[in-house]
C-alpha cells in the first residue's frame, strides 16, 4: 500500500533542480520548477537509465542529462519522437514540506 | 473583441509555410480562412518528382494534413477557386459563390506553367507539370501510352522526362536552347548532364522550336511538329517552358503587378492590407521559382501580419540541385563568369565530375558542379557569405574537407559522402541513427531544417558531431530547397528567435545580470527556456558581466554543475588539476588513498597528462574532494566548458633538446587561466622546441619553445576533426607569451558562440580578422588581456566551495524516505 511520506522542506529543493529520494522501489527524483510545482518520477531515464534528477528543468520538462530526451514530469513520458515512460509518483507540498506518495 | 479576419488565397507551401509562423507568434489573433483550388490539403510539391518517379506515393507528401487546420481552426475551402477580390467590401469571392470578407488579404496563389502559344496547345494529353493533377495525369498516361515529348529541359522538365521514363515512355524532350539547363549550368556540365541522361535512355532534340501540335484520330494529340519539319510521335506533351505567376486576380483587383504582383520588403503590396508570398509575389523586381526564398519570405510576412513589426527580406540567393536519382548537378551565383571575374576548372570527363568555380575580388561568386556536388552547401555558404577566399583559394576546389580549417563542427570524415553513404549506414553515433531513417523523416515528414530533423530523428541532437553529415542529408535529399544555416544567424534554439550575436548584445547593452532577466527582456517564448538556451545564456552572462551577474548553477550542464563528468552508469569521475601535468609523491599519495578509501573502481591516466578517478558515488564527492583539498589539489575541470588542461613536455630543464623551459611556461599559463568559462573547452599545450612532444600543433593555444623565444599557434583541434593550429606570432619573453595567449583567449571567450571551438570561431571571423586585434593593436591587446585577469580575479576552487559551504553540500546528500 502507498502512503504519504515526507520527503524534505521545499526549499531544500533548488528552483528548477531536484533531489533523490533512496526508497524501497529505488531512487526517485523530486522536481521543483519555477511555479513551486513539485514533480515526481522514477529517477531513471527509459532511454538508456540516465538520472533525470541530474538534467535540466524547464517548464514541466527535464532534459536527460546523458542524450537529452526531454521528459515531461507530470506524466513521466518521453515527449515525441521518442517514446517510453519513466513511473511517476505522487508529489504534494504540504505547508512548505514535500510529501510523496510511496510504498 | 472580435478577432481580425485573415483570408489566405491559395494553400501551397508558401502559404501554409506562412500560416504556421504566424501561429507561433500569435496563434490567437486572427479568424483565418483559407481558400485552395486543388482539393487537397497543403503537400511537398517538389517532391511530386519522386512520385512520378515512382519513388513516393502521394500520402508521403502532404505537409499539412485535414486535422491541422482544425485543430488550429483554420476554415478551410478547398477546391475553390477566388475568382474576384473586392477590395471596396473587403471580400474575396469563389468560383462556386462562396465569399468571405478580410482585415488582411494574403496572396498565396503561386504560378502556373507557361504554355507555348503553338496550334494545338489545348488538346487533351497536353499539359503542364505543377500539381497532383498533372502528375496523375502523367501516371495515367504511361498506363495506356508510348510516346513523351516533353518541351524545355530546365530542371521541371528533365525531372518530368526522367519520371516518364521511369514509367516505361520512350521520352524526347525538345529544347531551345544549345544546352540543357541553359539557365543553371555552363555547356560543359550541360554535356555531361545530357551524356548522362541520354545513357539512361531520353533523347534530345536541342536548338529545337515546336511549330505545332497535331491531332490524332482519338482527338488527342499524337504528335509534335518542329519548325524544321521533323515530326516526333507523341502521345503526352508536357510543357515546362517556364512558369508565369499568378497574378491576374490582383492585377483585376488593380493592385499594382508586373510579373508578379509586386510587394515591398514586409512582403506588402500596395494595398497594405494585402500582402503576397511566394510564387506569385515579385520582390525587388524578381519573382523566385524555388522553395528557399519563400521560406524566407514566410518568416518576415508572418511576422508583421502578427504585428511584430521587425523582419525585413532582402531578396535570396538561390542554388538548384536537379532531382534525378543517381545523378548530382549543382549550380549558384553567376556561373557564367563575365566581366572582372576568374574561373577555376576541373575537369574529368572520362570520371564523370566537373567543377567550376567563379571568383571575383577574391570572392566566390558562382558555382557549377557535376558529378560530385557534396561541396555544394559548402561553396554556397562562401558564395551566400561574400567570405573572402584568398587564403583558401589553392585548396578551394578540392572542398570542404580539403581546406584545412573550415565553417561549423562539420563532423567525421565521412562528411562528403553523405549522397553516397548507404541507407543503413550509420550517422548518429549517440542516438543509433541512420541515413535512411533520416532521408525517410525528410520525404515524409516534410521537413526542412535541422533543427526539424533534430527533433523527428533525433540525429545531431546529442553530441552534435554529426551535425555536418546531416545538414549534407538534408541538401542531398531537398536540393535547391535546402537552406544552408549560418550558424551566426541561427536562432539560438525553439525557445527563442534571437540568434546567438543578439543575445549578448543585449546582455551587454542593456546590463542583464540573470537568466531569468534575458528572456524577459528578449521575450523569450517559453517560460524558463531549455536545456539549450539556457546554459548558452548563463556563459554569456558570465563572461560578459564577470563579478556581477548570476552564475545559475541550475543553467549549468550537469558536469559543471557538480564539478564532475558523469558516466553512462550515473556515476561520476574526478580529475585533480595537475598543473602542466607535473605532480609529487605527495599528490600521488593523496590519489592513492582516496581510492582507497572510497573505492574507487578504475584509476587512469588521462590524455590530458593527469589522473582520472572512475566511477564515483555522486554522494562521495563532496568527501574525496575535501581529502584532495587537504592535499593542496583542486579541480581540474575535466568536465567544464573551460580551461582544461596545459600539457607540457620535459623541455629545457631536462632534455637535452630542450630550448626553452616549458614546464615552467606551461605551469604559469595553466595557472594563470585557473577557472576560465569559455564558450566551449580550451586545451593548450608548451613544447620545448620543434619536436613539439607535447602536440602543440593541435591545441587551441600551442605555445613551441625555439631557440630565441616562443612561437604561439592558435585554433588547433584534436577532436572529432584534426585542425592544425595556426601560426599567429612568435614572441620572445614568458610574458609575452601570457599577454597573447591571454588576450587571444579573452577576444574568443566575448566573441565565440556557445559550444564553438577555437578552431570553428576562427574559421568564423577569419585568422586576418585576430590578427588584427591581437597583433596591430597593442593597445586591444592589453585591454583584452586585463579584462581576463579581471574576470579571474579570486576565483575559488568550486570542489573547495562545495566542502566548505553546507547549503552547496547539501545538493549531493541523498534522502530517503
Ligand atoms: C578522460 C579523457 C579520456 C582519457 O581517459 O584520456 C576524456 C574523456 C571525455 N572526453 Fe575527451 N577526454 C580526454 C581527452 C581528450 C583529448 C586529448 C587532449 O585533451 O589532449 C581530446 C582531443 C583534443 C581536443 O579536445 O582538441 C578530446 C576530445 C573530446 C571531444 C571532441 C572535442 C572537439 O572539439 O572535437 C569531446 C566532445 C565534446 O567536448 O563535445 C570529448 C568529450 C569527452 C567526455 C567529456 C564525454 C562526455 O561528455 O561525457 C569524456 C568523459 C569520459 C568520462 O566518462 O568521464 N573529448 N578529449 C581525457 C581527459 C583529459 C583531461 O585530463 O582532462
Ligand atoms: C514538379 C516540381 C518540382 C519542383 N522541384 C523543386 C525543387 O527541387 N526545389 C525547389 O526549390 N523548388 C521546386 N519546385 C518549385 C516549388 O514547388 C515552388 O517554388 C513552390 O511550391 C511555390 O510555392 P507557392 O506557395 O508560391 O505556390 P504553390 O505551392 O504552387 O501554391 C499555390 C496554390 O495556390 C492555388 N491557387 C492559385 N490560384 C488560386 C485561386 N485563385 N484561388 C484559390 N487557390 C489558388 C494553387 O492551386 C496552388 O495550390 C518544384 C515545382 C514542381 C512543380
Ligand atoms: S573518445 Fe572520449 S568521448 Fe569517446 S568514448 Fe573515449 S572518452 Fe568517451
Ligand atoms: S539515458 Fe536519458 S536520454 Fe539517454
Amino acid at each position: 500500500m502507498s502512503t504519504w511520506k515526507t520527503v524534505c522542506a521545499l526549499v531544500d529543493i533548488p528552483v528548477l533542480g531536484s533531489r533523490v529520494v533512496r526508497s524501497a522501489e529505488g531512487d526517485i527524483a523530486v522536481f521543483r520548477n519555477a511555479e513551486d510545482e513539485v514533480f515526481a518520477v522514477h529517477d531513471k531515464c527509459p532511454h538508456k537509465g540516465g538520472p533525470l534528477s541530474q538534467g535540466i528543468v524547464h517548464g514541466k520538462s527535464v532534459t536527460c542529462p546523458l542524450h537529452s530526451w526531454k521528459i515531461g514530469l507530470d506524466t513521466g513520458e518521453a515527449q515525441a519522437p521518442d517514446v517510453g515512460c519513466a513511473k511517476r509518483y505522487d508529489c504534494k507540498v504540504e505547508s512548505g514540506v514535500v510529501m510523496l506518495k510511496v510504498a | 473583441m472580435e478577432k481580425l479576419r485573415l483570408v489566405m488565397i491559395g494553400n501551397g507551401m508558401a502559404g501554409c509555410r506562412t500560416l504556421e509562423e504566424l501561429l507561433k507568434h500569435a496563434p490567437d489573433l486572427y479568424d483565418i480562412t483559407v481558400f485552395g483550388a486543388e482539393p487537397h490539403p497543403n503537400y511537398n510539391r517538389i517532391m511530386l518528382s519522386p512520385v512520378l518517379a515512382g519513388e513516393m506515393g502521394v500520402r508521403d507528401i502532404i505537409l499539412n494534413p485535414l486535422e491541422w487546420y482544425a485543430e488550429h481552426n483554420i476554415s478551410l475551402h478547398l477546391g475553390k477557386k477566388i475568382e474576384k477580390i473586392d477590395r471596396i467590401n473587403r471580400r474575396v469571392i469563389a468560383s462556386d459563390g462562396t465569399a468571405a470578407k478580410y482585415d488582411r488579404l494574403l496572396l498565396a496563389t503561386g504560378s502556373s506553367p507557361f504554355i507555348l502559344p503553338v496550334p494545338g496547345n489545348d488538346l487533351p494529353g497536353v499539359i503542364g507539370y505543377r500539381d497532383i493533377a498533372d502528375t496523375d495525369m502523367m501516371i495515367e498516361a504511361a498506363r495506356l501510352h508510348k510516346h513523351a515529348v516533353v518541351i524545355g529541359a530546365g530542371l521541371l522538365g528533365l525531372e518530368a522526362a526522367n519520371g516518364l521514363l521511369l514509367r516505361g515512355m520512350d521520352v524526347t524532350v525538345v529544347h531551345i536552347a544549345g544546352w540543357i539547363m541553359e539557365r543553371q549550368l555552363d555547356q560543359a556540365s550541360a554535356d555531361m548532364l545530357m551524356a548522362s541522361l541520354e545513357q539512361k535512355g531520353i533523347r534530345f532534340k536541342l536548338n529545337a522550336q515546336t511549330a505545332e501540335l497535331v491531332q490524332g484520330e482519338s482527338g488527342r494529340v499524337c504528335a509534335l511538329r518542329l519548325k524544321d519539319g521533323e515530326t516526333l510521335p507523341a502521345d503526352i506533351v508536357v510543357m515546362a517552358a517556364g512558369i508565369r505567376p499568378n497574378a491576374e486576380l490582383a492585377r483585376d483587383a488593380g493592385i499594382h503587378t508586373n510579373r508578379g504582383v509586386v510587394v515591398n520588403d514586409t512582403m506588402q503590396t500596395y494595398d497594405p492590407r494585402v500582402y503576397a508570398i511566394g510564387e506569385c509575389a515579385e520582390h525587388r523586381g524578381v519573382a523566385y521559382g524555388l522553395v528557399a526564398p519563400l521560406f524566407e519570405q514566410a518568416k518576415v510576412c508572418a511576422n508583421h501580419l502578427a504585428m511584430n513589426g521587425i523582419g525585413r527580406y532582402s531578396g535570396s540567393v538561390t542554388s538548384t540541385k536537379l532531382k534525378v536519382t543517381g545523378i548530382d548537378v549543382f549550380s549558384a551565383g553567376e556561373f557564367m563568369g563575365g566581366d572582372g571575374t576568374e574561373e577555376i576548372v576541373l575537369h574529368d570527363p572520362s570520371g564523370g565530375v566537373y567543377k567550376k568555380l567563379v571568383l571575383k575580388e577574391n570572392k566566390l561568386v558562382g558555382a557549377v558542379m557535376y558529378g560530385d556536388t557534396a561541396d555544394g552547401g559548402w561553396y554556397f555558404q562562401l558564395l551566400k557569405d561574400r567570405q573572402n577566399v584568398a587564403e583558401m583559394r589553392d585548396s578551394l576546389m578540392f572542398g570542404e574537407m580539403a581546406h584545412a580549417s573550415r565553417i561549423g563542427d562539420a563532423g567525421h570524415q565521412g562528411n562528403n559522402k553523405a549522397a553516397l553513404m548507404a541507407d543503413s549506414a550509420e550517422v548518429c553515433g549517440c542516438n543509433g541513427v541512420c541515413k535512411g531513417t533520416i532521408v525517410k523523416a525528410i520525404k515524409e515528414q516534410g521537413l526542412f531544417t535541422l533543427d526539424e530533423v533534430k527533433k523527428h530523428t533525433k540525429a545531431a541532437s546529442s553530441c552534435g558531431s554529426c551535425t555536418g553529415l546531416v545538414e549534407q542529408i538534408l541538401a542531398s535529399t531537398l536540393g535547391g530547397a535546402y537552406q544552408h544555416a549560418n550558424p551566426s544567424d541561427k536562432a539560438v534554439c525553439g525557445c527563442t528567435d534571437h540568434p546567438h550575436g543578439e543575445v549578448r548584445k543585449a546582455i551587454r547593452e542593456q546590463h542583464l545580470l540573470s537568466v531569468s532577466a534575458v528572456m524577459e527582456a528578449m521575450n523569450w517564448k517559453t517560460p524558463n527556456g531549455c536545456a539549450t538556451c539556457r546554459p548558452a545564456i548563463n556563459y554569456y552572462l558570465i563572461s560578459t558581466w564577470p563579478h556581477e551577474a548570476v552564475d545559475d548553477p541550475q543553467s549549468r550542464y550537469i558536469n559543471e554543475r557538480h564539478h564532475a563528468n558523469i558516466q553512462k552508469d550515473g556515476t561520476y569521475s574526478v580529475v585533480p588539476r595537475m598543473l602542466g601535468g607535473i605532480t609529487t609523491p605527495d599528490e600521488l599519495r593523496a590519489i592513492a588513498d582516496v581510492a582507497d578509501k572510497y573505492q574507487v573502481p578504475t584509476v587512469k591516466v588521462t590524455g590530458g597528462q593527469r589522473i582520472d578517478l572512475l566511477g564515483v558515488k555522486k554522494e562521495d564527492l563532496p568527501k574525496m574532494w575535501e581529502d584532495l583539498s587537504r592535499a593542496g589539489m583542486v579541480s581540474g575541470h575535466a568536465y567544464g566548458k573551460s580551461i582544461r588542461t596545459v600539457k607540457t613536455c620535459v623541455g629545457a630543464e631536462h632534455c637535452r633538446f630542450g630550448t626553452q623551459k616549458s614546464m615552467s611556461m606551461g605551469v604559469k599559463l595553466e595557472t594563470m587561466l585557473f577557472g576560465m568559462y569559455a564558450p566551449h573547452k580550451v586545451k593548450l599545450a608548451v613544447s620545448g622546441c620543434p619536436r613539439n612532444c607535447a602536440e602543440a600543433g593541435i591545441k587551441d593555444v600551442g605555445v613551441i619553445g625555439v631557440d630565441s623565444g616562443y612561437e604561439i599557434y592558435v585554433a588547433g583541434n584534436g577532436g572529432i576533426k584534426t585542425e592544425v593550429a595556426e601560426f599567429l606570432v612568435k614572441v620572445s619573453t614568458d610574458e609575452e607569451v601570457m599577454e597573447y595567449s591571454a588576450a587571444f583567449l579573452q577576444l574568443y571567450r566575448e566573441e565565440g558562440l556557445y559550444l564553438e571551438r577555437t578552431c570553428h570561431y576562427v574559421a568564423r571571423v577569419g585568422l586576418d580578422y585576430v590578427k588584427k586585434i591581437i597583433l596591430d593593436d597593442a593597445e586591444r591587446r592589453k585591454e583584452l588581456y586585463e579584462r581576463m585577469l579581471y574576470s579571474l580575479q579570486g576565483f575559488e576552487d568550486p570542489w573547495l566551495q562545495a566542502v566548505k559551504d553546507p547549503e552547496i553540500r547539501k545538493r549531493y546528500e541523498i534522502l530517503s524516505v
